[in-house]
């Protein structure tokens, strides 16, 4: 049975609007519309189970950190920090997002419609049927993916308010020994990571891709045929363990 | 707002820190009620330890007179400063500057305003040097030889505004709702590495430049140093201090364009240098050689402005945020979009510039 509760979060501090949407799944919500969101932070962090939560409004730094579960969608730009050390659930960006969205994330998806700023997806990591994913229909600034252990990010750079920039940064994938970076289209060598290079995909790769961009394209009304009529590329770690002996030499 | 002893043992600040400035490229005036909700949204940025602001456009009946703004430990330390300010200048107005009680701010110090000429008949010290060198050199010697007595203020037309609490609270003090500008720069500090006193409050100012800053000036030391061979003199143990002087010495002496002062303090990295054509390889390698002592290292988001314009910048690799938005001839620069959207909901447009790229606006004329 399915319960839902609106809040109005115009004026109200952080912590005064967590503890009004705590108390409501207490009472058994499993719908939570925010109107009139700006700055609060740490909206749905935390948060364990089915939950669905739509954000009216900018969302503060840090949302959905910690989440285990719900469904979040934001009908505007998000801050800095969503996701961080996100565990499960799926997160729905309308705009753009900031800087180190899905820092250490573990588990569940992020879709972001347009650009995303620095650190984005660095830390990731899996583990069994854990697999964090991140799709970033924009562009990304530097160190995409960087120290990345496990999961998967994927880049369109479609929807970029960037028309002059590369589609990655500089450093994508510095440092990664885990996961893979798919990018559509192609990267500037000289934006990769030391000691990695971007392969084509295998049949194997396809299919993820195209599983991975069904979903983003239904969630956020776009079309799956035209962001899949083109070739991507995968950066993955160029050994098992790239970094085995960086301060132990064998 | 006594500076602790041994100064010179903190080198650093890092901070969380937040900063907002709009810009009304018309000239239109922004009351002051927009930059302090603003800066009130990222309230939690600060630790109360200091806010500030800077505003221009200010003082339009007095234009043409330098506005030295003063905080003094003590009626005796004000009457110090005002001997030396009226051996160098003419005093056309000299009042204390409008301040109301605020429970939450705790023993300010004295705070006074003078409206300056240069004095006709200088100085023998002061004779041969340019006018502002000649303001840049009054404001250095209070501010280290006139105990207990800062000059947080020195431009035209413009004012500093600042002291320890939360920035909102630091504007209530100052009455800051009463003032209108067309552009409002706005701090919220978070100090940890050097103390959180009056002085070490945000915005740092030299005649018409003021700085706002998130992050921190690794690069504090050698900085200090450069600029101490050129006769300015850090004195007020916030490591952002040195970017104020920076912008003076590059910008105003050395007759650097804000893009090329913007290059000495995030430049290209060599690795990108090596991939320029010819002409821009050299002119960035000659920028690196000559100035890589005034490069700031470190992480830092800069707000920066003057009676030309505003603009932000990012160091080279963005380990602080900036987010930018237009609204008609409005362009706001803020740590957080959601601070710009407290005062205008509906922007034209909203993106975070690239790291080491300034976003540079001008008044127009």
């Amino acid at each position: 049975m399915s319960k839902k509760v609106t809040i109005d979060a115009s004026g109200i501090y952080y912590r005064q609007l967590n503890e009004q949407i705590r108390e409501a799944i207490a009472a058994g919500a499993t719908e939570i519309v925010l109107n009139n969101v700006n700055s609060q932070r740490y909206i749905a962090g935390a948060v364990e189970g089915p939950i669905k939560f739509e954000v009216n409004g900018v969302p503060g730094q840090d949302m959905c950190s910690f989440m285990r579960g719900p469904y979040v969608r934001v009908k505007a730009n998000a801050q800095d920090g969503v996701g961080n050390t996100m565990d499960d659930g799926l997160v729905v960006i309308e705009g753009l997002a900031g800087d180190v969205v899905g820092y250490a994330m573990r588990g569940g998806k992020i879709f972001i419609k347009g650009d995303v700023g620095y650190r984005v997806g660095i830390h990731m990591k899996a583990y069994m049927e854990k697999l964090p994913t991140i799709v970033i229909g924009g562009k990304a600034g530097d160190f995409l993916g960087e120290y990345m252990a496990g999961g998967i990010l994927l880049l369109l750079g479609m929807y970029s308010d960037k028309p002059s920039e590369p589609i990655a940064g500089r450093s994508l994938g510095t440092g990664m020994h885990g996961g893979v970076i798919y990018v559509r289209g192609e990267v500037p060598k000289e934006q990769i990571g030391p000691g990695l290079s971007a392969q084509p995909l295998d049949d194997a790769d396809k299919a993820v891709v195209e599983g991975i961009v069904k979903e983003y394209a239904k969630e956020l009304g776009l079309n799956a045929k035209e962001i899949l009529a083109a070739d991507f590329v995968k950066i993955k770690p160029f050994s098992h363990r790239p970094y085995g002996n960086l301060y132990v030499p064998a | 707002m006594k500076a602790p002893e041994r100064y010179y043992d903190f080198q650093k600040d890092i901070s969380g820190c937040g900063v907002f400035g709009v810009i009304h490229k018309k000239r239109g005036l922004i009351p002051g009620e927009m930059p302090i909700r603003s800066m009130a949204c990222m309230h939690d940025r600060g630790n109360g330890l200091g806010g500030g602001f800077a505003a221009y456009g200010i003082y339009p009946d007095l234009a043409d007179k330098y506005a030295f703004h003063l905080m003094c430990d003590t009626q005796a330390a004000q009457d110090s400063a005002e001997e030396v300010l009226k051996h160098y200048f003419t005093v056309h107005l000299a009042e204390p500057i409008p301040t109301r009680k605020v429970v939450t701010i705790k023993n300010p110090p004295v705070m006074s305003r003078y409206f300056l000429t240069i004095k006709k008949d200088r100085p023998q010290e002061g004779r041969d040097l340019g006018e502002q060198d000649y303001v840049v050199n009054a404001v250095m010697h209070i501010n280290h030889k006139v105990p207990g007595a800062f000059v947080f203020s020195s431009g035209k037309n413009m004012g500093a505004f600042k002291g320890v609490g939360f920035p909102e609270d630091i504007a209530d003090f100052f009455r800051l709702e009463e003032y209108k500008a067309y552009i409002w720069t706005g701090h919220n500090r978070f100090p940890t590495n050097t103390p959180g006193w009056w002085g070490g409050a945000h915005p740092f100012t030299l005649l018409d430049w003021s700085i706002v800053h998130n992050g921190e000036i690794s690069s504090y030391g050698i900085n200090r140093r450069y600029l101490c061979e050129h006769n300015y003199l850090c004195t007020l143990m916030t490591d952002t201090e040195v970017v104020a002087y920076e912008l003076d010495l590059l910008i105003r002496k050395h007759g650097l364009s804000k893009e090329m002062a913007c290059k000495v303090f995030a430049p290209p990295f060599w690795d990108e240098i090596a991939r320029m054509p010819k002409q821009e390889k050299e002119a960035y390698t000659a920028l690196r050689m000559v100035y890589g002592q005034a490069l700031l290292n470190g992480p830092f988001a800069i707000l920066v402005a003057d009676n030309t314009g505003l603009f932000g910048l990012n160091d080279r690799i963005k380990l602080r945020p900036l987010v930018v938005a237009e609204k008609d001839d409005m362009v706001f620069m803020s740590s957080e979009e959601s601070s710009i959207r407290e005062v205008q909901a509906d922007l034209d447009r909203v993106w975070m510039p690239k790291a080491g790229e300034p976003v540079i606006v001008h008044l127009e004329a």
